[in-house]
This record gives structure tokens, sequence and C-alpha cells, in this order.
């Protein structure tokens, strides 16, 4: 079923193209949920990697060009851990969480992207593929140099964070 | 993925997994299980190219039955436990679409228990997807009939509910559901494909998603930790299917039983086929 090879040229850009569109829906979502639940700076900050990773997806569509590349639905490409390794974990938001958290979210992901890129760089067996991947590497390693640094401009969260007296939605 | 869907729904289109998600926002806790799933049927869908307008996910009541109000496709949000009625009426008059029904574990197997038997037995050409997180979300927390008998969080149920839980893939199978299986929300694209080939299949297609309550139950954060693919591949022999759910921990992920029983056709012989016509029948 799975089509779409990331060894050869065409398919790497597939994938490293999905990898920035998972991340800009993934953290659409979630800065609509932050949203919904009035956490104003979760929001900001998951909308901001919205923009950013658009940013990066629009960078990879100028270098694909009007090459074509194989299509499929999200579900069709073969991701080491199932998803796509630059979208957080659909289970890892809380309606409480901290920016600090939030960061973390993201930096996570970006080493995930890191890692990606650096497995087809060490085991790619096209050489321009392999040229490819470790300049994607090197860029992912600047945003997760970037994500920390961003981070540290808030504190870790309290021990206490989740504790609402007055939750939305309580055991009846 | 393939590409044939049998479940109505001949047009092909090439969209993207968002085109088939509407533009209201998910009112879910962040958090929830539920969220994947939508992600999930989207990408199914996508990568079955099929028109959001040949589509109609028909839902009950509860945080997961919201679902059709968050997809582009038709949708019908029906009464507490009655998906099933209202989607095999759908596909019986309607054969030409995607009918799916998705809701959650109280809709499905408390008030609309009984639709779940009958719906197995009648063996529609439909989709059932259920969210299943062992709780009432929606009404805020209590015990569904899938909760553990000792889950002692719930006022109303104080030392737990001491009666056995519904074992959905055992009933679906004792009841004649033509493909059953189970997918989790911490692996969307697992559940997209197990979605896609349940649609693909012909008849009732049962797959129990498990989805957590974040908020009601906190606890089932882990559950992605527990969660594993099945050892054994799909099979068509239903004693085998028996075996194999006998020893099942419902955290084995995967297609269980592919049957082959022809989908149910109505007898529309001596029928009436137009309004007029109905309209006879009730005359008084
Ligand atoms: C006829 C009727 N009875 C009871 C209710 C109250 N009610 C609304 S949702 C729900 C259960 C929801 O649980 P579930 O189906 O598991 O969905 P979840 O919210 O967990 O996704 C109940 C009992 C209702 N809306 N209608
Ligand atoms: S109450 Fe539970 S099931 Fe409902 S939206 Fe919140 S986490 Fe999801």
């Amino acid at each position: 079923m799975n089509a779409i090879d990331v060894t050869e040229r065409p398919g790497f850009l597939a994938y490293a193209l999905a990898i920035e569109n998972e991340a800009v829906e993934r953290y659409t979502t979630f800065a609509e949920q932050m949203d919904v639940t009035n956490n104003r700076e979760a929001a900001e900050l998951f909308r901001e990697m919205a923009r950013l990773e658009t940013l990066h997806a629009k960078e990879i569509e100028a270098r694909i060009g009007g090459q074509t590349l194989p299509e499929g639905a999200s579900c069709e490409y073969a991701w080491p851990d199932g998803e796509s390794p630059e979208a957080p974990d659909f289970s890892d938001t809380h309606y409480l969480m901290t920016p600090y958290q939030a960061l973390t979210l993201v930096l996570e992901a970006e080493q995930r992207a890191v890692e990606f890129f650096e497995t087809i760089e060490r085991a790619g067996t096209d050489e321009a593929v392999r040229k490819m991947a470790a300049e994607f590497a090197k860029e992912e390693r600047e945003h997760v140099r970037r994500v920390r640094q961003w981070r540290e401009r808030y504190p870790p969260p309290e021990r206490d964070w989740d504790d609402d007296p007055d939750p939305p939605n309580q055991a009846e | 993925m393939e590409r044939v869907v049998t479940s109505g729904a001949a047009t092909e289109v090439t969209l993207k997994p968002k085109d088939y998600k509407s533009d209201i926002k998910p009112v879910w806790c962040p958090g929830c299980g539920d969220f994947s799933v939508l992600a999930a049927i989207t990408r199914a869908l996508a990568a079955l190219k099929v028109a959001p307008e040949n589509v109609a996910v028909i839902s009950g009541i509860g945080c997961s039955s919201r679902i059709p109000a968050y997809l582009d496709t038709y949708g019908f949000h029906g009464a507490h436990g009655r998906a099933l009625p209202l989607a095999t009426g759908l596909k019986i008059s309607r054969p030409d679409l995607c009918v799916l029904v998705a809701g959650g574990d109280g809709d499905g197997f408390s008030i609309g228990g009984n639709h779940f038997l009958q719906v197995c037995r009648r063996n529609v050409d439909i989709t059932y997807i259920v969210m299943d997180n062992q709780v009432y979300g929606m009404t805020k927390g209590q015990a569904s009939p899938t909760t553990e008998p000792d889950w002692d969080r719930s006022k109303l149920t104080p030392h737990g509910t001491r009666i056995n839980a519904f074992y959905p893939l055992v009933v679906a199978l004792a009841s004649g559901a033509n493909f059953i299986a189970r997918a989790s929300s911490s692996d969307p694209n697992g559940a997209a494909k197990v979605i896609g080939e349940a649609i693909g299949h012909p008849g009732f297609s049962f797959v129990q998603v498990l989805s957590p309550c974040v908020t009601f139950r906190p606890e089932q954060r882990d559950w992605k930790k527990i969660v594993r693919p099945a050892p054994i591949e799909a099979t068509t022999d239903p004693a085998a299917a028996a075996r194999r759910l006998m020893t099942d921990d419902n955290f084995y992920l995967g297609v269980l039983y592919k049957g082959n029983r022809a989908p149910f056709e109505p007898d529309s012989a001596g029928q009436p086929s137009t309004e007029q016509e109905l309209e006879e029948e009730f005359k008084v």
C-alpha cells in the first residue's frame, strides 16, 4: 500500500512537505483548542508555530517547483512512529498547559524531525537525497536551538499547574 | 489502502484530509481522543478518494457524537442511541451513499444496545465507529457499559458498577457483524487504515476506537503505552475469531474478523415506490 518511496528524490520531497503540512494542521488544531478553553498564551504560541511551519512548507514547495510528486493521504506514508514526526501527539495538550509545556511539545517534535532526516542522511542510497536530508537535518537542528531559546523565556510549570478550583467539567 | 469503495460512492476525487473538515471548531477538551478519530476519518476518506457529497455521517448524542458537525460531508445528529436505525434507513433508501455511523460507548451500547445487536444481525453495508472511553463524557463522568466493574470515581457508582463490562467485539461477532476491528486514537494513521478497510468491506463493519476521555478518565492517557498490534492476522473464520477474542485483553489493535456474508438487500417486491403509494397504505 505504501507507494511513496522516501529513498528517491520525489518521494523524499513528498515526505518533507507532508511533515511541514501536518505540523501546520496540528498546531492550528492546538491553537483552536486553546482558543475554545480560553488559554490565550498557549493559543498564540501554537498559532505562531502554525505560521512558522507554513513558511517552512512554502520553502519546500519552492524547491519542488514544477516537479510531480507521488500523492498520498497521510496514512499512506511510512512514518517511523506511525505519525508524522513534527506533529505532536493529539493527547498531549491540556487546557491549563503553560507556554513552557507548549514549547516542550514543539521542541520534542523538532527533535523527532532532526532524527527523521538524520536517519535518511545515514541510511539513504541516493546521493542527492542524502545531501538534501543532511541539509534538512541541519535546518531542523537550528529550529531545535531556537525553540530551546524561546522556551527559556518562560518558567517551568509549578507542581500544581493543573489544579483548578473551578474546572469547566466536573464529575457529577 | 484499497481504492474500491463498496459502500456506495463510486466517483473518485483527490482531496486532502482537511478538505473533509467543516469550519466548525470542535469544543472537545484539549487532549480528548476524539480529535484524533476525527483526523483518522478524514484521512481514510481522502485515501479512499470518496467525494464528501457521497458520504453521510450519522450520530446520536455524546461528545463523540458531535463528529458530523466537524465534517464537511452530509451528517445527521440524531437522538441518543438511535444513530444505527437512522443509518440503516438511509443506506437502504440511498445505497449509493457511503454511510458511516459514529458515537460513544454510552450511546451505542446502553441506550442504543439493542439496535447494535439488530444491526449486526441485519448486516446492512454501513460502517460503525465507536469512540470507546468507558465513560459518559458529555453528562460528566458516569459509568458506561464498557466501564470496568471496580471503577469507583463516579458519584453514581461510588463502589464501582460491580457488574460485568460489556465486550462489544465479542457481541458483534456473536451477532453477525461482517467486519470487526479495534484501533486506537493514539495512532491516527493506524485508525485511518482500519476505518478505510472497514468502509471497503461489504456489510456491517464495526470499529471500536479506544479514545481516552482525558477529563473524566485521565488515567486513560496511559492507554497509548499499553496498546499494541494484535499478533494474529484477520480471520474469516468466526470460530477462530471467537477464540482470539476470548483471550483478548482489550488492548490488541487491528482487524480481527472479516466475514463474507452478503450484505442485506431490502425486498422491494410489492413495496410502495412513490410517496403517493406510501400514503395509500396509511389511509384510514
Ligand atoms: C434519551 C436521552 N437519554 C439520556 C441523555 C443524556 N445523555 C447525553 S449523552 C449521554 C451519554 C454519552 O456517553 P457516550 O455515548 O459514551 O459519549 P461520550 O460523551 O463519552 O463521547 C447521555 C446519557 C440524552 N441526551 N437523551
Ligand atoms: S468530556 Fe471527555 S469525552 Fe467529552 S470532550 Fe472532554 S475528554 Fe472528550
